[in-house]
């Protein structure tokens, strides 16, 4: 595939001074299964990115190897910023109350004042006390976000945000995903296999398959291109 | 009616102490998910150690903290060869009970095989309706009753409980709230040997101790830990006072032989409860 962007940067070029975010020819391996291939992405300051493509490409490798769950076998990572990651799933801590996993989320430090998360998602409020594990799967993720956004972060990385989820819940939370980065300035890196929601709210896009960046380009280029168009707009949905 | 009180009071001194031991079960299996059957060692080792610092003159006293602090230090060596390296959990659990027998081992070359003892905190036996206490039931009570109220609140109300909490929750989840779950885990095994060697250091008193009994008050504690899922000290702390009030009454009233077969029976019994309230496949 070829990338719809003509001055598409290269990998050192993407290193921008406006990044928060940067991969630089990042190899994952899992035992002998090479999971990433050399992945090259950035995120600037406040900026929407997507990362798009189908179920086992990477995306999910490519977001632990960010937080530092998987360790890269080469390549590099620029983070110049706070980094959050909601992981698939939503991995709310179960057991304990909603206020608890909000708190728990400022760990590395910062302020544990929860109040901004209720204004943000006013529905968590009656919630706070109850347990995470008993929630719906919608307010499990505004949970995992908000437990992400306590650590105050410079960029939020969200890992598969419709997983599972009726179509207007998922439509509400990406909402106040865009509210956010347009208040806050936010960057958030979204990883979905829904590409149509994807890309309708990021500015930019990568689409990953067998552990390699295929394409990138706007987001808006990357809803009319045939080859995306056909793999991932038309016989799914 | 006197000797009804008396076992009362004796079962609940023991069994509090038994909830000491569940409480260092449930601390470890909530943190790390291991059930820790070394954690018995810990409380002959507790026991051991205050025997030997009184028989070389250190006070009363700084004699029980010492054995204590020395109770979590295997704690945390125990923890580290359990859960240290990158190993899956059941073999962490295998290394428990290896651990446990090692204890066993090495408790039996310093100490030998014969049954130790020492006099508890001196000060007169009390009677409380016309029953005979003697007052280390009394310390036995207070001190344990202390500890409870303290691990409850620390890791229930304190920020630092619930990132402990927030471990057994969910590792990954934790990891990435930037928690450091193996410093964690060592630090429920650190704790889980104070509170292992706190038991022994109260319970030797009452009844001496041997390089293997270690056993049977692992298998009390883990029973009453079990009443509780292993996942709740309050429940533990109820389990402990069940089985040591049955243990006195059982001695008491039956045969001293035939406590821990008692013990043994309402474990199997409890066990078959929890598997049928407890879905298989976890205790969430």
């Amino acid at each position: 595939m070829k990338s719809t962007e003509p001055a598409a940067p290269s990998a050192d070029m993407s290193v921008a001074n406006d990044s928060v975010l940067a991969t630089v020819d990042l190899v994952v391996r899992y035992g002998a299964v090479v999971a990433l291939h050399g992945v090259s992405i950035h995120v600037a300051k406040g900026e929407m990115v997507a990362l798009i493509g189908p179920n086992g490409a990477g995306k999910s490798t490519l977001l632990n190897t960010l937080s530092g769950i998987n360790r890269p076998a080469s390549g590099r990572i620029l983070c110049n910023g706070k980094l959050a990651h909601v992981p698939e799933g939503r991995q709310v801590f179960p057991d304990l109350t909603v206020e608890d996993n909000l708190c728990l989320g400022a760990y590395r430090g910062g302020s544990r004042d929860t109040a901004p998360m209720y204004d943000l998602f006013p529905q968590l409020q009656r919630l706070r006390n109850r347990r995470a594990g008993g929630l719906s799967g919608g307010e499990q993720q505004m949970v995992a976000i908000c437990r992400a956004l306590m650590a105050n972060p410079d960029v939020i990385a969200v890992d598969e945000l419709s997983q599972g989820l009726a179509p207007l819940v998922v439509s509400d939370i990406a909402r106040h995903l865009v509210e956010l980065n347009k208040q806050n300035g936010t960057a958030v890196l979204l990883v979905e296999q829904n590409a149509q929601l994807a890309l309708n709210i990021t500015s930019r896009a990568y689409v990953i398959e067998n552990g390699c960046i295929g394409l990138e380009g706007r987001s808006s280029d990357l809803l009319r291109n045939p080859a995306v168009r056909a793999a991932y707009l038309g016989g799914i949905r | 009616m006197t000797a009804f009180v008396e076992y009362l009071l004796t079962g609940v001194a023991r069994g509090l102490v038994f909830a000491l031991l569940a409480m260092g079960f449930v601390l470890i299996y909530r943190v790390t998910r291991v059930v820790n059957f070394a954690q018995g060692a810990f409380a002959i080792f507790g026991g051991f150690i205050t025997y030997s610092l009184l028989k070389a003159g250190v006070p009363h006293g700084v004699s029980e903290v010492l054995a204590i602090v020395a109770a979590a230090l295997i704690g945390l060596i125990f923890g580290i060869i359990a859960i240290g390296g990158d190993v899956p959990l059941l073999a962490s659990l295998v290394i428990t009970i290896g651990l446990s027998i090692l204890s066993e081992a090495i408790a039996m070359l310093v100490w030998g095989t014969i049954p130790i003892t020492y006099s508890g905190l001196a000060g007169h036996d009390f009677v409380i309706f016309g029953a005979f206490i003697q007052r280390q039931y009394l310390i036995v009570v207070i001190v344990s009753l202390v500890v409870f109220v303290a691990l409850l609140y620390g890791f229930g109300r304190t920020y630092f409980g619930k990132a402990l909490s927030a471990c057994a929750s969910n590792p990954y989840a934790a990891r990435l709230s930037g928690i450091n779950v193996k410093r964690m885990g060592l630090i429920a095994f650190t704790l889980g040997g104070a509170l292992g060697g706190l038991g022994g250091v109260l319970v030797t008193p009452l009844s001496p101790i041997t390089y293997s009994g270690d056993v049977s008050l692992a298998i009390t504690g883990f029973a009453a830990a079990i009443v509780g899922g292993l996942t709740s000290p309050g429940l533990a702390v109820v389990g402990g006072l069940v089985f040591g009030i049955a243990e006195q009454f059982v001695a008491g009233y039956w045969s001293p032989s035939n406590e821990t077969a008692v013990a043994l029976a309402l474990l199997i019994v409890l066990l078959l409860w929890q598997a049928k309230r407890v879905p298989v496949g976890g205790l969430e």
